[in-house]
């Protein structure tokens, strides 16, 4: 009889040493997903924020045409990115923010612009959002990074394979435009 | 604390009639107390400070520094936001669960603080909550004062009650029962003693953690430095505190100006020495917290060993004070003041002439005339 409880004791203790590590891999994969979901929102917000900014800053800003277009352009091809994976949408996002960080610098020589009531308040969503797009990304890599590491490391390793975890892919900005100063140009 | 409180409810107990009674009320006070902190107790310390909840279009600037805390902590649920009117510097976290949590600030410290020194603070709010030091804090306290009020009426009735007549009708006791009566005297002395350091200890580690958490949310450690190097350069105390919310607040309100010492009997570590921490750090990640919290502190590190990962984080690039759209000091105080006049139901208008006048909730006319320029407004 002995042996039989010790097998069953094993097949237990197995057994609940799986639902651990399958459902720790459960909860990190739907942190990541949520965190996901978080930059979504955020990107969202953005693209809609800027069809409201070009409309206020034109009538101050004649001489910024270009800079201008150049904002549309990259939120309408980030638009269109927004059902890519993560690394496709990183590099278009990537470069609407140095669009958008140009047009804000080009602010500054703009005073009745600067005093407009309109504007600041736009001002203070777009620089808050910016904020937001970054936080969010940051909880994200770093819900990533467990996650990743969990279906990586023995033992967890072996029920993510089982069951089909995938790692997820990180959301980097490979755009060298966003961490360079944004450049004035003072020609017209 | 919870071991101290049950031998004090013995002792109590045993100096009189059984050990038993004494736990029994003991702990019978120990669970009403805490049933009333954990269901009342935010609403009871936001009503004490009185406190206005303030919505998202009252104060934008405020509500998305608290918006982009909450995604960098990975908070669920937005917190409530109140303002304090009160001029001196201070703010606090409160609620028993991250789902029901709110942030506080007086109206001082929203316009003493630049956009990179609240998100700071206020990642130091967060992280209070995101660790549930809310809760952890609020049961210390309530332990805390369980203890020293059993002390407190236990040691009058032991000196002055019956203790004594009862003795003599009782058994005859002996050498032992002088021998517990009087262990059960200095217990009574000591109990809350010891327990309020402990308390102190508690409340000072999880100070340091909130203080590394913000370090690691914002990646900033310089913003939340040089924010409580405002606060640390201000005398003002804060007049709805009291000794039981002081370890919410993000300093002590009860400072005393020049105090530094407070190493054992304060719920606060010495600003100056948190400032020192955050500039030492070479990252911005708990490691980092650690390595500089040895460095300045000296011993042994402060963060929980288990949250302690081998990875350094960079730190964010210096911002510019007085960057495009960051309101100067004096705009900041006017929309603070704006906040505040509106929160109590006056009616702002904008005269021509650039005069802003206050129409106070009970003003009845129709309309009002401007004093500094004579033309007349509609309300």
């Amino acid at each position: 009889m002995l042996p039989v409880y010790i097998i069953i004791g094993v097949v237990v203790v197995l057994a609940i040493i799986l639902f651990v590590l399958y459902n720790g891999l459960v909860r990190l994969r739907n942190q990541v997903k949520n965190a996901w979901a978080q930059i979504d929102v955020q990107l969202k917000r953005r693209h809609d924020l800027i069809p409201n900014l070009v409309e206020t800053v034109k009538g101050y800003m004649k001489f910024e045409r270009e800079t201008l277009e150049a904002v549309t352009k990259a939120r309408n091809i980030a638009q269109q990115a927004s059902s890519a994976g993560a690394g496709e949408r990183a590099k278009a996002e990537g470069e609407l923010s140095s669009a958008l960080s140009r047009l804000l610098a080009v602010v500054e020589r703009y005073p009745d612009l600067k005093a407009n009531q309109n504007f600041l308040a736009l001002q203070e969503e777009l620089t808050s959002t910016e904020n937001k797009i970054s936080f969010s990304r940051q909880f994200y890599n770093d819900s990533v990074l467990r996650y990743n590491n969990q279906t990586q490391m023995v033992p967890s390793n072996v029920v993510a394979s089982m069951f089909g975890f995938k790692a997820s892919e990180f959301f980097e900005v490979t755009v060298a435009a966003e961490r360079e100063a944004p450049k004035v140009s003072f020609t017209q | 604390m919870g071991v101290l409180l049950i031998l004090i409810g013995y002792f109590l107990g045993a100096a009189f009639d059984s050990a038993i009674t004494g736990l029994v009320i003991a702990i019978l006070l120990w669970v009403i107390l805490s049933l009333v902190a954990y269901f009342q107790g935010d609403s009871i310390l936001l009503s004490m400070s009185r406190a206005k909840k303030i919505k998202r279009d009252d104060h934008p600037r405020l509500y998305n520094v608290v918006e982009e805390m909450r995604i960098a902590s990975g908070l669920e649920k937005m917190p409530d936001i109140y303002i304090i009117d009160d001029p001196a510097l201070n703010a606090f976290a409160t609620g028993r669960d991250p789902n029901r949590a709110s942030v506080a600030i007086t109206s001082g410290l929203l316009q003493k603080l630049n956009r990179d020194e609240l998100q700071g603070v206020i990642g130091h709010e967060i992280s209070h909550i995101k660790n549930r030091d809310v809760l952890l804090m609020a049961m210390c306290g309530v332990l805390l004062g369980t203890i020293v009020l059993l002390a407190w009426y236990g040691g009058r009735l032991l000196i002055f009650g019956g203790a004594g007549s009862r003795r003599s009708s009782s058994s005859g006791g002996g050498g032992g029962a002088i021998i517990i009566l009087v262990l059960a005297l200095v217990f009574m002395i000591l109990a809350p003693i010891f327990a309020q350091l402990i308390y102190f200890a508690i409340s000072r580690k999880r100070e340091y953690l909130a203080d590394a958490s913000s370090a690691l949310y914002t990646r900033y450690p310089e913003g939340l430095a040089s924010a409580l190097e405002k606060l640390g350069a201000s005398t003002g105390q804060l007049k709805s505190a009291n000794k039981a919310t002081a370890p919410m607040y993000i300093i002590n309100p009860f400072r005393k100006k020049g105090m530094k010492a407070s190493d054992l009997s304060s719920t606060h570590p010495p600003i100056s020495e948190r400032i020192r921490i955050l500039r030492a750090m070479a990252g911005a990640s708990f490691n980092n917290y650690d390595q500089a919290y040895r460095q300045v502190h000296g011993g042994m590190g402060v963060i929980p060993a288990a949250s302690l990962t081998a990875e350094t984080v960079p730190i964010a690039t210096m911002k510019l004070e007085g960057e495009a759209g960051e309101p100067t000091e004096i705009q900041r105080a006017r929309e603070t003041s704006d906040v505040m006049w509106r929160m109590s139901n006056y009616n702002t208008i904008i005269c021509d002439c650039g005069a802003k006048l206050r129409v106070p909730p009970n003003f009845k006319e129709p309309q009002i005339k401007c004093p500094h320029c004579g033309r007349t407004h509609q309300i």
